[in-house]
């Protein structure tokens, strides 16, 4: 089924390039580069579950990727456990959490959900900076001898970057796989009018709990590698709330609803912005400039880059997704 | 014990800040069910409007809240045309991400300019002393302040020509363009004021504690949970919700570290959002 | 023979309104049960309370031999119960098919995606919508959205089909049309219980008629019983016509 899709492919061979292309050139500052793009990738595509599948606006959505990293990274490093199953456990119980909290908040319509995802953010980071065992509000650092376990340093940099790697090729699979689901379908008439898909018979409370809690699991699998990679994580880097609203700038660039627009727009939004930071004239107005594309976007490209596409090739809708 | 009562009044009157922030969200929210985001950064506008008003002219810094409203006014009505006029009528997403925008452009903006360091306005009134206790000046005049401007907005939407239009188009916008009343001039006058109200807390803070181009946010939060609290559109509500969160966190500072606040406060929010979302003091109506 | 619908003593209050007050009748299986009364009568309220998007106040409902009082309407679809809305809400940026096989995916069968467009496509030939089976939802003219409704509801494959004022709105060319789906929707074994102010379709398509006024059952019986009965006639009084109208088919 899914293997028909044109743009499942697509997603297989991006990702090999991702991951060939700075190991075979042994170019640790492209590594780098390319990390922060694949974490972009991942936030805005399973955002996109939430926002563009679901029509429900999560402002919180990074809350997922820092309490995945804070959890990683204190199973990883206290109880020294396997990098992998640290980050996979991460997943689960923050998926876990999130399935909690959904059934509580998810009862909220339209732009009262998404103020209470800023609520959510806001206390679950101000719990985590007063709670002990994570270090309050100076957080956690990796201790060197845990890079040792994955061969030194060096491996185990190169290591998370392709386990990132994975995990941005899975985000965009799942994407992918719900969109072509019935499951996919269900959210779908949700987005579009929750009251009549209710009537249709879709169990709108378990998908749209289930879709919340899944549109956790990657992020917070992500969080616990990259956290692990930077050796060190506190409440304000891993719930920037920024970030979070960064992740919606990308996915409206590209194109909200659609898997190739939420990573198109992930990648160039990273892109843009690292070369905002670095350029001496714009380093300060990143913010400027990401809000100017929000708004221009909103006001005249609601469908984004995608959006576009479709309406200028409008068979281009049948083959990317 | 009369240290919690000192606390508890300290906090009403801060709270007081926090209603006249609140009415601006709501007032903008009620009438034209846009959830304005640009609140948080309006506010800190109002912050900085009032440090150089005061750094240009030491005056005695409560009269420069009337050209801070101005400002506010103005402000509005240019953030309306760019961001909201054209997202009438879509979907609520769609006024929920162009004010965003305008809040991030507003904070880069501001960063470039103030960037994130603390700045204070320099100007003290003399306390008030109730036999062992000393009210802060500053915390009465701009508890008075606040509720002067509120009752002023009351008076302005009950009593005037324009103020009803108001309440008519938030009562029923198709309703009142039937009667001839232009819904996008109210639209636009209703944001103005409730960005004005913004502007102003704003500047009534910038009189009590140190502040940052990001302070904003933090008045933002407290305003939806104020407005929350109170339910949409109802203005005087928010002004007395503000002052019982006030109260609530001057009951609690003394008892509890302040990192904790945040926590108490956001996770109210979101339980009181999912318990009444309509707001605690709405009523069931017919 | 049990009814596949019976509804007893049920209420539905809003605030100061009674909106539905104790209401009892049943529906038989293969028969057309017309609903009929003056605007604001209370009609889609009950069905909203039949099919569980309003809880009852009072009252219970059962379905098919099962208690349905208060299920919420995903559940009750899976029991075979659909409907349609008189405020039409498509889902509008999805095409007509995919608005369809929604409702095969997640009516009685809880059919997969592959079974579930193939039901889908039959459905929309059925309605005569085929043609505009990749066209967006958002585009499709109001008789068209109507057709959708129905369209969507029939594709659950159920047992009884609520009908909230399918013909309203459509021009006489459209309603012929219409009253051949209805035809069609009961001679392939489904019920159908039919809100509709057309009174010369509901009067030639029902079996028999229930009357709400403010709420109340006026009158319950065969059409022509109920277009004598005085205090229907006085219930449309708003409309002096009325009386006229229900005659017309006698
Ligand atoms: N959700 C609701 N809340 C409050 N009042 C309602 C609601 N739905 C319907 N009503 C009121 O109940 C009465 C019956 O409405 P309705 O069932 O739609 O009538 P009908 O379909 O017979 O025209 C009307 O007065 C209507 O205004
Ligand atoms: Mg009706």
């Amino acid at each position: 089924m899914i293997l028909r899709r044109p743009v499942f492919w697509l997603i297989l061979v991006f990702a090999a390039l991702m991951a060939f292309v700075p190991l075979h050139a042994n170019n640790v500052s492209m590594r780098e580069d390319l990390i922060l793009v694949a974490i972009a990738i991942i936030l805005a595509s399973n955002l996109n579950l939430m926002i563009g599948y679901t029509g429900y606006v999560n402002f919180g959505h990074i809350v997922f990727y820092g309490l995945g990293g804070y959890v990683g990274l204190y199973l990883a490093t206290v109880r020294s456990w396997n990098l992998v199953l640290a980050a996979l456990t991460a997943g689960l119980v923050v998926s876990l959490f999130a399935l909690a909290l959904g059934m509580g908040i998810l009862r909220l319509r339209g732009a009262y959900f998404a103020l209470a995802t800023i609520g959510v953010l806001q206390a679950v980071q101000s719990f985590v900076a007063n709670f002990d065992p994570w270090g309050r509000s100076t957080g956690m650092y990796v201790a060197f001898d845990a890079y040792e376990r994955l061969g030194g340093a060096r491996h185990a940099l190169w290591t998370t970057y392709f386990l990132v790697i994975g995990v941005m090729a899975l985000s965009m699979i799942l994407s992918l796989g719900i969109k072509i689901s019935k499951f996919g379908l269900g959210l779908f008439a949700i987005r579009e009018d929750e009251d009549a898909a209710l009537v249709l018979g879709v169990n709108t409370t378990v998908f749209k709990a289930i879709i919340y809690s899944v549109s956790a699991f990657l992020p917070a699998v992500a969080g616990a590698l990259m956290f692990y990679k930077n050796g060190m994580i506190d409440p304000s880097i891993a719930f920037e709330f920024m970030l979070s609203l960064e992740g919606i700038v990308m996915l409206m660039l590209g194109g909200k609803g659609t898997v190739v627009g939420a990573a198109l727009g992930g990648g160039l939004y990273e892109k843009l912005r690292s070369y905002l930071l670095t350029s001496p004239k714009f380093s300060n107005f990143q913010l400027v400039i990401a809000g100017g594309l929000l708004l221009l976007v909103v006001l005249f490209a609601p469908g984004g880059l995608i959006g576009w596409l479709y309406r200028l090739v409008p068979r281009a809708r049948k083959v990317i997704e | 014990m009369s240290g919690i009562l000192a606390s508890m009044i300290d906090g009403l009157l801060i709270g007081s800040v926090y209603g006249l922030a609140a009415m601006g969200l709501s007032l903008i929210w009620g009438v034209m069910d846009v959830i304005n985001l640009t609140h948080g950064a309006v506010i800190a506008l109002g912050m900085f409007g009032m440090y150089i008003l005061f750094a240009a002219f030491p005056v005695n810094a409560y009269l420069l809240l009337l050209p801070v409203i101005a400002a506010g006014l103005l402000l509005g009505l240019l953030i309306y045309w760019i961001a909201v006029h054209w997202v009438i009528g879509r979907s609520q997403l769609s006024s929920l991400l162009s004010t965003f925008a305008v809040n991030m452009m507003i904070i880069g903006i501001g960063t470039a300019i103030w960037s994130t360091s603390p700045y204070n306005v320099n100007f003290t009134l003399r306390g008030i002393t109730v036999g062992a206790y000393t009210f802060d000046g500053n915390h009465l005049a701009a508890a008075g302040a606040a509720v002067i401007i509120g009752l002023a907005l009351e008076l302005f939407l009950y009593r005037t020509r324009p103020g009803k239009a108001i309440r008519a188009v938030a009562d029923n916008r198709e309703a009142a363009e039937l009667m001839g009343i232009s819904s996008t001039m109210v639209l636009a006058l209703a944001f103005a004021i409730g960005i004005a109200l913004a502007a102003s807390s704003g500047a009534l803070v910038s009189t009590l504690f140190p502040f940052t181009i990001l302070s904003g946010a933090g008045y933002q939060m407290k305003s939806f949970v104020v407005t929350v609290l109170a339910g949409l559109g109802k203005p005087l509500g928010a002004l007395v919700a503000g002052v019982l969160l006030g109260l609530l966190e001057g009951a609690v500072t003394p008892f509890i570290a302040v990192s904790w606040i945040p926590l108490i406060e956001f996770g109210l929010f979101v339980v009181v959002l999912v318990a009444f979302p309509k707001g605690i003091f709405a009523r069931a109506t017919a | 023979m049990t009814p596949l619908l019976e509804v007893s003593g049920v209420s539905k209050r809003f605030g100061g309104l009674q909106a539905v007050s104790d209401v009892s009748f049943s529906l038989g299986e293969r028969e057309i049960l017309g609903l009929i009364g003056p605007n604001g009568a209370g009609k889609t309220t009950l069905f909203n309370v039949v099919n569980g998007v309003y809880k009852a106040d009072k009252g219970t409902i059962k379905f098919a031999g099962e208690d349905i009082t208060n299920r919420p309407p995903n559940e009750v679809v899976h029991l075979g119960l659909a409907r349609t809305h008189q405020i039409v809400k498509p889902l509008q940026d999805m095409t007509v098919l995919e608005n369809v096989t929604v409702g095969a995916c997640f009516g009685r069968e809880y059919l997969a995606l592959q079974p579930a467009r193939k039901v889908a496509l039959e459905v929309l030939e059925r309605v005569g919508l085929a043609k505009s089976a990749e066209m967006s939802a958002r585009s499709l003219t109001i008789a068209g959205k109507k057709r959708l409704e129905v369209a969507r509801a029939l594709a659950a494959h159920p047992k009884l089909l609520l009908l909230d004022e399918v013909l309203a709105g459509l021009n006489p060319t459209e309603i012929t049309y219409m009253i051949g789906i209805v035809r069609d929707i009961r001679d392939s074994g489904i019920s159908v219980f039919m809100i509709e102010h057309v009174m010369q379709a509901i009067m030639s398509l029902s079996d028999r008629l229930v009357v709400l006024s403010f709420g109340q059952k006026l009158a319950e019986g065969h059409p022509e019983e109920v277009a004598r009965d005085p205090q229907v006639i006085e219930a449309y009084l708003g409309d002096p016509d009325i009386a006229e109208k229900l005659k017309e088919n006698d």
